[in-house]
């Protein structure tokens, strides 16, 4: 636990609170910008140690305590090949979020700040909580900073979208915390690498499926679940969508992989043929709409929706490349759309609107921003060389081995991802300026916050060799586990589906 | 008849309080020094006597009288409540100099009669204490001066009190009649089976309704909203908090009786149920706040439910616990409500408008005291919930436990109202600047403390719960 003279998760968990507090008691809008941004950087040195993560598919980092041991509960932290991607990507989210808050926010500074700060807390959390219930907590926690940052700094129509963005995302959640006491009564312990070496019933798997599986969809979003995600996304501030798009949405497919897919294999099986569905169906569905808009932030939070799609789409195609597909994805959306929602937020700043036809022909007089615009927008639809191109043909091809008519199915969805990309980018391009012409290129600033994701744009789709040998082997262990266990629960159960209507009946028939 | 006095201090003490206070009550507002400069120190000073005697245990007065953990776990609970209640009210705005001392004694006699209640293990005992501390609360309810409101809610509360009462004795002669003993010990040992022992079962259904009339239960909450409206701010934050404590107390102890799969605890299953899904709904159309949180406890009655029907010692622990969360969240929202009230007016969720700028610790406490009645984490209120739910689970109710989760989606909304309206809305109504004296802050940090580290650590007073409610189950 301490190899390195310190709890290295705890630490990332820990000192962002307490760089919260630290907020009281300093006076000062400059100050507090560069007292946040200096603990965001603190916070990543503190991460140095997890450089040293070793490529296996063991949980390391492992911290593990009591918490209230007359239910079992523990304070019980760690790392592996599915997480570790996603606590870097949410460490460097946090200071690209500060500098690009710098002169976009102007009230409320102090609060502003402090909700990255916890933020961050909690999302580093989820993704390195073993403890169920403790999970829970990070997951739930996160809730109310990105509620208040929605609530507070956002657009016009802010109080209905942070409404929205609450009561769906906690709806979702409510029965995760019944799945996770029922696998607690049944399987014993809240451990999920524990949890990760027991056999359930089918019918049991079945429920929690369900119970998880809507958590999950809500916050990635799938298609039927995904309205709140357009309005937060408008609302927010530019801050705000980038943690909502880099980090908030990876939530959910992480809990598709860390929770379904071990914990309940049998249904997850039972059920791919619907996630498969759906996820094509936000694919297709996603890319669709995002074509019709005339908001820029609307057309990426659509685009969000279809490129999640993908994700989803790589985790219930079970095979190694679907699920590297999904994982690499993961990180690339965070990267690129994150980027984007920052370009937002720049262009904002001086156009005062996110509507399309207000921001034209930026091609002439802000070379650098349309630079940037071009390269995010290339790296969004997948073109060869950036990191998107990776991540979605990982997807492809896992889909291809898959059936060939899931495989032909996404392939208007990668058409039209170009399509409304290059369709706002030509815009923003060569429309004719309106008034562009008295507005400053990049400043230096903004030139930092978006040039450190080009370059992990590029690294990742120029040299993914290591990013692969961090996840393969946890992907592989996950897979193997799956195949392996898929199965023993199978011969128990014939027809499930006939069960639990009898028991759903049964159930109502109790209750009369 | 064996009485030690020792076992019983913190009783003691209280009755000291109230003999001090009724002294004090016989003068005038010249006496000194007033009651508000000694008071708030003696309560407590009570509270720390409670923890002491944490360790009491024993039986006096004919076996009627019993000290174990649950007792003494509910005494330090009340003492606790009452020291804050007693703070909270040192500044009521609508209480008449003259009638001050009164106040806090019939404050007093109330809390004592709780005290009793939680250590009575005989109905007739039970009964007794009960009105002990009901009585003390008709009267304290109309006293909110220059408001027919409060007289209202005085007669609505009476009336309801009267009737709960009068169902409960009723059955309590069923009970006598049936089992032959009203000894709880005694009764455990029978069939409560509707086959068995039918007028029984009505009997002890009837005399729980005195209970649920306290915990503000469906059906018989409808009092609730009203009086907490019409009742002064310091007044409801009482009548919210610690009188439910002394109906979980007891519904704990009779909870030996309600095996699982019984018709009475199935009945007790779907009252929570409906209590907590009813009370949720209404809260949801309401302005005031304070009729927000009367829905709220009516809610709050239901999630309570799902403890006691689970049948094990750990139900009982965790309904014990939600008891003690359920206070002091309350306590919180209440405290900031009586202080942003200044003048003791009663707030409509407009008035919260723009707090995070005119009392920011006032409404940072809140928020929590929001959340954690929600039932997000880190907070006291989400603990609470998850070991009610890992406690009930499996056993036999996991439709109500999952109506309990579900419950949640719909609470959100209300409480998050006021959340909004303290951090998001600007636009400010008329009315008295909040109080932000040193005294109010501290008071609702503290609270808001207390609200966060219960939450993340709760598990010494979950262990005391716990032996609690194995000292029941054996």
């Amino acid at each position: 636990m301490l190899d390195y003279g310190y709890p290295v998760l705890s630490s990332l968990v820990v000192f962002p609170l307490l760089a919260a507090a630290g907020l009281f008691i300093i006076r000062g809008e400059a100050v507090v910008r560069g007292y946040t941004l200096a603990a965001s950087i603190f916070e990543i040195i503190l991460a140095i140690p997890l450089v040293t993560y070793k490529f296996s598919a063991d949980f390391q980092f492992v911290e593990r305590i009591a918490w209230v041991s007359q239910w079992g509960l523990e304070y019980h932290l760690a790392v592996d090949g599915i997480s570790i991607l996603m606590i870097w990507l949410t460490l460097f989210t946090l200071p690209l979020c500060v500098l690009c808050s710098w002169t976009y926010i102007s009230k409320r500074i102090k609060e502003f700040h402090f909700c990255l700060l916890f933020m961050t807390a909690a999302c580093v959390g989820v993704f390195t909580a073993m403890d169920l219930v403790l999970f829970y907590v990070f997951w739930e926690a996160m809730l109310i900073p990105m509620y208040l940052l929605i609530a507070v700094w956002g657009g016009d129509d802010r109080k209905y979208a942070s409404i929205k963005f609450f009561l769906y995302t906690l709806a979702g959640s409510t029965l995760l915390l019944v799945a996770i006491v029922a696998f607690r009564i049944t399987g014993g312990t809240f451990s999920i690498p524990e949890l990760m070496q027991q056999t359930f019933s089918f019918r049991f798997q079945f429920w929690c499926f369900l119970a998880m599986a809507l958590a999950f969809a809500i916050k990635v979003p799938m298609f039927p679940f995904h309205t709140w995600l357009p309005a937060a996304h408008v609302q927010a501030p530019s801050a705000g969508s980038v943690i909502l798009a880099a980090i908030l949405l990876k939530m959910g497919t992480y809990g598709f992989l860390r929770f379904c897919l071990p914990l309940t294999p049998a249904a997850s099986e039972y059920f791919a043929p619907m996630m498969i569905a759906i996820s094509i169906a936000s694919i297709l569905y996603g890319g669709a709409v995002a074509l019709g808009q005339s908001d820029i932030k609307k057309l990426i939070a659509y685009s969000s929706v279809g490129h999640m799609g993908f994700v989803t789409l790589g985790i219930f195609l079970f095979n190694l490349r679907g699920v590297e597909g999904a994982l690499f994805q993961m990180l690339n959306h965070g990267i690129v759309t994150g980027g984007l929602f920052m370009m937002i937020g720049t262009v904002y700043e001086r156009s005062h609107s996110r509507d399309i036809d207000k921001n034209l022909g930026l091609g002439k007089y802000l070379p650098a921003f349309m630079f940037f615009w071009g390269l995010y927008s290339l790296a969004s639809f997948g073109f060869p060389g950036t990191n998107g191109f990776v991540g979605e043909a990982l997807v492809f091809v896992g889909a291809f081995q898959n059936s060939l008519l899931v495989g032909f199915l996404i392939v208007p969805g990668a058409l039209l991802a170009a399509a409304y990309m290059f369709r706002v980018g030509l815009k923003l391009a060569w429309g004719t300026p309106s008034s562009a012409k008295t507005w400053k290129d990049l400043n230096t600033r903004e030139w930092i916050y978006l040039l450190i994701p080009a370059v992990m744009v590029f690294y990742i789709g120029l040299a993914p060799s290591i990013f692969f040998r961090m996840i393969d082997p946890s992907v592989e262990k996950l897979l193997a586990d799956y195949h392996s266990r898929k199965q023993v629960a199978e011969t128990v159960e014939e027809h499930p589906m006939q069960t639990a209507a009898r028991e759903l009946f049964g159930i109502a028939a109790a209750k009369n | 008849m064996n009485f030690s006095p020792t076992l019983v201090v913190p009783e003691l003490f209280q009755f000291l309080l109230i003999m001090a206070l009724f002294i004090q009550s016989l003068g005038n507002r010249s006496w000194e020094p007033h009651v508000e400069k000694w008071l708030p120190l003696f309560a407590g000073l009570g509270f720390f006597v409670a923890i002491v005697s944490f360790k009491s245990s024993g039986v006096m007065f004919y076996d009627v009288y019993k000290l174990d953990a649950l007792s003494q776990f509910f005494k330090i609970v009340i003492a606790a409540g009452f020291f804050v209640a007693v703070l909270n009210a040192t500044r009521q705005p609508t209480l008449e100099g003259e009638k001050r001392s009164d106040y806090y004694m019939f404050l007093a006699l109330s809390a004592w009669g709780l005290m009793i209640l939680s250590s009575a293990t005989e109905l007739f005992t039970i009964y007794l204490a009960l009105e002990l501390s009901s009585y003390s609360l008709y009267t304290l309810i109309p006293l909110r001066a220059h408001d027919k409101r409060a007289a209202e809610a005085g007669i609505k509360y009476i009336l309801f009190g009267a009737v709960a009462t009068a169902l409960s004795l009723y059955g309590l002669s069923y009970v006598l009649a049936a089992q032959h003993t009203t000894y709880i010990a005694a009764l455990s040992a029978k069939s409560w089976a509707w086959a068995d022992a039918p007028m029984a079962v009505v009997g002890l259904s009837l005399f729980l309704a005195g209970m649920f009339y306290k915990l503000a239960l469906f059906p018989l909450h409808f009092w609730c909203p009203d009086v907490y409206q019409g009742a002064s701010n310091e007044t409801a934050a009482y009548v919210a908090t610690l009188p439910k404590l002394g109906a979980v107390v007891i519904l704990v102890r009779l909870a030996t009786l309600l095996k699982p799969g019984l018709e009475i605890t199935t009945t007790l299953a779907w009252l929570g149920a409906i209590s907590m899904t009813f009370g949720n709904i209404c809260a949801l159309a309401q302005k005031d706040v304070k009729r927000i949180l009367g829905f709220s406890s009516v809610a709050h009655a239901g999630y309570v439910m799902v403890g006691l029907v689970a049948g094990t010692a750990q139900g009982l622990a965790a309904a014990a616990f939600y008891a003690l969360a359920y206070v002091v969240m309350n306590l919180l929202a209440f405290w900031v409500i009586s202080r942003v009230a200044s003048d003791g007016r009663n707030l409509v969720l407009d008035d919260l408008n723009g707090l995070y700028k005119r009392a920011p610790a006032l409404a940072f406490s809140l928020g929590v005291g929001a959340f954690a009645l929600v039932g997000l984490p880190p907070t006291v209120g989400f603990i609470g919930k998850f070991f009610l739910i890992t406690a009930a689970w499996n056993q036999g109710y996991n439709w109500l436990v999952i109506t309990l989760a579900v419950n949640s989606a719909f609470a959100i909304y209300y409480y998050l109202s006021l959340v909004r309206h303290a951090y998001t809305e600007d636009t400010l109504t008329e009315g008295a600047a909040p109080d932000t004296s040193v005294f109010s802050v501290v008071g609702a940090g503290l609270l808001a403390a207390l609200v966060l580290i219960l939450g993340l650590i709760p598990a010494p007073i979950f262990d005391f719960a716990v032996a609690a409610g194995q000292g029941l189950m054996h």
